[in-house]
């Protein structure tokens, strides 16, 4: 008994010790990226481009184009997606299009993004002929995000009881009515925590951007579709490897990271809270 | 009137779950077309399994044998770090933590899992790799170690939190029943909790072998970038992903050299098929349930 | 002299390979109360959602045979279903209201149909309410969640919800069974007065509660229809073996 304690005993101060040690490597890692690129923040940083060949100025055209290509992924995304699940939730016929379409689902969420990327490069950049460019970039993270956004929205519409639905189509709605007048608004709530999640997913992807819309250096906004983009994880990227001048890009490199730390933090938290407060608020 | 509005929806719904189809076959027909131009010049045998990756010389061959393998030794060494650091977190915070540091935890863990990898890049190739050059004496501290290192730490909150819902999700009797046959807590968490909880684990794991060898950023800031197949782990490597993300921009479109990063993207394509077919293989009984 | 409302005629029906309505013939008048008895799973609420096509919900239901609302089958090709909804009202067992304030609980099947003013569905509502024996309760909060009400409450605004679109019959599927004592007490006394201008079908399976307040009683047995007439005659001196044995408490 007493060699079966002490198993015990080791065991629990084993997971303990793992949980210290995870725990131990990401404060460092979180700690590291705050101290250094503290210093470097200002308001001027954020609000100023970059001067002197990346090695002095600020970040705001990075800024811009991240959220650029942000809000343009999610407004392409979005409707297909939300669209997408109301079809395998309330329509979903013929079944096998059901399974085929889960299959592509779970699929496409395998893929690595380096190869939504290339795709984006091979269809949108050169077939298409959009060239590198906010359109071809957005269009690119909006195919990226759509497999989260229909797996999350799929689930928020689920989550709602049957009961709705049968007392909506009782009274005489159609199924249209009834999705749009009593589950969506119910699966509302959900449905957002999902896509704000995808939206942080969005705006920190690089490898996806590469060849399809960012670059290296502009001093200037994007003035319309076409046009290259600079963007925050791209920036950090391009400041690592292709300066001349480590000793001020670095901490310009910290400084960057910190920001995009704090904005996918930021967005995830919100949506965090929001889904914790509705589970709370629930009423069914 | 009502039933041309219903129409109308039901035709959008339906486009929509299509186009979803229509987007997967388009990614895999843009890899596929460009990647398979390469076997016409190249025999496939020659470009899996010869070592030797030289896309610019002249004339150039494409060996892609050291860049499978550097993909797949820093996979590995990303899930032996990952493995026993997450599935222990998950284990404490599922079965030994108080509920009250359990709420604290399980939020920070899942926000983890949001960090860009690109952040992590940075951190490795800023901040650990001179640290590992100087701890271990190196001529470099970009090398598979430090990649690994840095990968596993990038898939610990993705395992952990997966995991963690697995035995979460345990029913409460199965361990009071455990318990009351005399077993120790440890007994119960390895006797009874993980193996009711056993395919959320496995899927966990397939998630975070997929992950790691998917990432771009983290291995073509930190790997070092040597198309070799290494001899210690302090060595550079050059994985698929990496190769790709660093050669793009010196190729023209239609070239070999754009055909092969092509042909590199249908291997890591072909891999994280497989691994998701597991995944589905392990998940679906549970499924149809 | 009664008047027939609603009534199948050989209906049977399917779900997939399993037959689960035989040969049902069953009438029920304008202004009475017909209640639907028998075991579970004799296929009762089945037979309900008959009579305002909610069946078609099933991916494999089939159906032949004919079920004639006012003289018009209902299953005829061309017949607007959602038509045929709004006029056959259905309140279900575990009170379902949506998650909207009580007010748009009620108006929601009128707003659907986007033929009526503002006014019109705000008089149609406290209409409704009031019929429902719910407006003195709720007319100071109508604008309230109607999650905040009690169970009884919450099953009496979806009375009110399906009486606000005027419907010709109302079907009730075991609409106590989720309540306490007091709150069926209620509902049961509601429909006594509903009858008055809606025509009842209710399928419930206590036994005394059809004998207290229905006026026409239908015994289901294993899919067939095996005993219908007046509840009194029923009650007293069932024609059939089986509906002796059920109501006696034989089985069931």
């Amino acid at each position: 008994m007493n060699r079966r304690k002490g198993k015990n005993t080791f065991w629990i101060m084993m997971m303990t010790l793992m949980l210290i040690f995870t725990a131990g490597f990401l404060v460092v890692f979180i700690v590291r990226i705050i101290s250094l690129g503290a210093p470097v923040l200002s308001w001027k940083f954020i609000v100023e481009p970059p001067r002197e060949a990346m090695t002095e100025g600020g970040i705001f055209p990075a800024l811009m184009g991240t959220f650029l290509l942000t809000a343009l992924a999610m407004i392409f995304a979005l409707p297909s997606g939300i669209f997408t699940a109301i079809w395998l939730t309330h329509y979903g016929k013929p079944a096998w299009l059901v399974n085929i379409l889960h299959i592509v689902i779970n699929t496409m969420a395998g893929i690595p993004s380096i190869i939504f990327g290339l795709f984006g490069m091979a269809i949108f950049v050169n077939l298409m002929g959009f060239k590198v460019s906010l359109l071809s970039g957005s269009l690119t993270l909006a195919i990226l995000a759509l497999p989260v956004l229909i797996n999350n929205t799929e689930q928020a519409i689920r989550s709602v009881p049957a009961d709705f639905s049968e007392a909506s189509l009782a009274l005489g709605a159609t199924t249209r009515q009834t999705i749009s007048r009593v589950v969506f608004p119910a699966a509302l709530p959900n449905i957002l925590t999902g896509a704000i999640i995808s939206v942080g997913r969005v705006a920190g992807e690089t490898a996806p951007i590469m060849f399809t819309a960012a670059t290296f250096y502009s001093r200037r906004l994007p003035h319309s579709l076409q046009d290259e983009v600079m963007a925050l994880p791209y920036h950090i990227y391009a400041l690592m490897t292709e300066g001349t001048h480590p000793e001020a890009q670095v901490p310009i490199a910290y400084g960057t990271a910190l920001v995009l730390l704090i904005l996918v933090l930021l967005i995830d938290a919100t949506a965090i809270i929001i889904r914790s407060y509705m589970r709370k608020k629930r009423q069914w | 009137m009502k039933d041309i509005k219903e129409k109308i929806f039901q035709t959008i719904a339906y486009l929509a779950a299509l186009l979803t189809v229509i987007c997967l076959l388009a990614i895999i027909y843009g890899i596929f077309h460009d990647g398979l131009s390469l076997f016409k010049v190249v025999s496939w045998k020659d470009f899996l399994f010869t070592n030797n990756w030289y896309p610019t010389h002249y004339p150039p061959s494409f060996g892609a044998w050291a860049l499978i393998i550097g993909s797949l030794t820093v996979t590995l060494g990303a899930l032996i770090i990952a493995l026993p650091l997450s599935l222990g977190s998950a284990i404490f915070i599922a079965e030994i933590a108080s509920p009250r540091l359990r709420e604290i935890v399980k939020p920070i863990i899942e926000l983890l899992a949001g960090i860009p990898s690109v952040v992590y890049g940075l951190f490795g190739m800023a901040f650990l790799a001179p640290l590992i050059r100087q701890w271990f004496s190196l001529d470099t501290g970009l090398n598979l170690f430090t990649s690994s290192l840095i990968l596993g730490i990038m898939v610990i909150p993705i395992i952990c939190s997966i995991s963690e819902d697995a035995m979460n999700s345990v029913p409460h009797s199965i361990r009071e029943a455990s318990l009351a046959l005399g077993a120790t807590k440890s007994e119960t968490i390895f006797k009874a909790v993980i193996p009711a909880a056993k395919k959320g684990i496995i899927g966990s794991i397939l998630l975070g072998f997929g992950r790691a060898i998917g990432e771009t950023m983290v291995v073509l800031m930190v790997s070092g970038g040597a198309a070799q197949i290494p001899k210690s782990i302090f060595e550079p490597v050059r994985p698929l992903t990496s190769t790709i993300a660093a050669e793009m921009g010196e190729t023209i479109m239609g070239d070999l050299h754009y055909n092969a990063l092509f042909a590199l993207a249908i291997v890591l394509l072909i891999i994280t098929f497989f691994s998701n077919l597991i995944t589905e293989i392990v998940f679906r009984p549970k499924r149809q349930k | 002299m009664v008047e027939k409302q609603i009534w199948t005629s050989n209906l049977n029906l399917w779900f997939g390979k399993n037959h689960i309505l035989h040969n049902i013939n069953l009438e029920a008048y304008k202004n009475n109360i017909t209640a639907i008895i028998g075991p579970s799973g004799c296929g009762k609420s089945t037979l309900l959602r008959c009579f305002n096509r909610m069946n078609d919900l099933i991916p494999d239901m089939e159906l032949t045979g004919k079920v004639y609302l006012g003289n018009k089958d209902i299953y005829a090709p061309k017949t607007d279903v959602y038509a045929v909804r709004a006029s056959v009202g259905m309140v279900f067992q575990k009170p379902n209201p949506f998650p909207k304030s009580i007010y748009h609980n009620v108006a929601y099947g009128l707003q659907i149909q986007a033929k009526y003013t503002k006014s019109e569905i705000k008089e149609r509502v406290e209409e409704s309410l009031k019929a429902a024996w719910l407006w003195d309760e709720v007319k100071d909060r109508l604008h309230h969640s109607a999650m905040s009400l009690s169970g009884g409450q919450q099953q009496r605004l979806c009375i009110a919800r399906a009486l606000a679109n005027k419907p010709q019959v109302l079907l009730l599927d075991e609409p106590t069974s989720a309540l306490d004592p007091q709150s069926t007490a209620k509902i049961e006394e509601l429909c006594l007065s509903l009858k008055n201008s809606v025509t009842i079908l209710m399928v419930t399976h206590n036994v005394a509660q059809a004998g207290r307040i229905s006026d026409y009683t239908a015994f289901l047995y294993l899919g067939e229809l095996v005993e219908f007439g007046k509840t009194e005659h029923i009650f007293t001196v069932p024609k059939d073996k089986r509906t002796e044995e059920y109501l006696t408490g034989v089985f069931g």
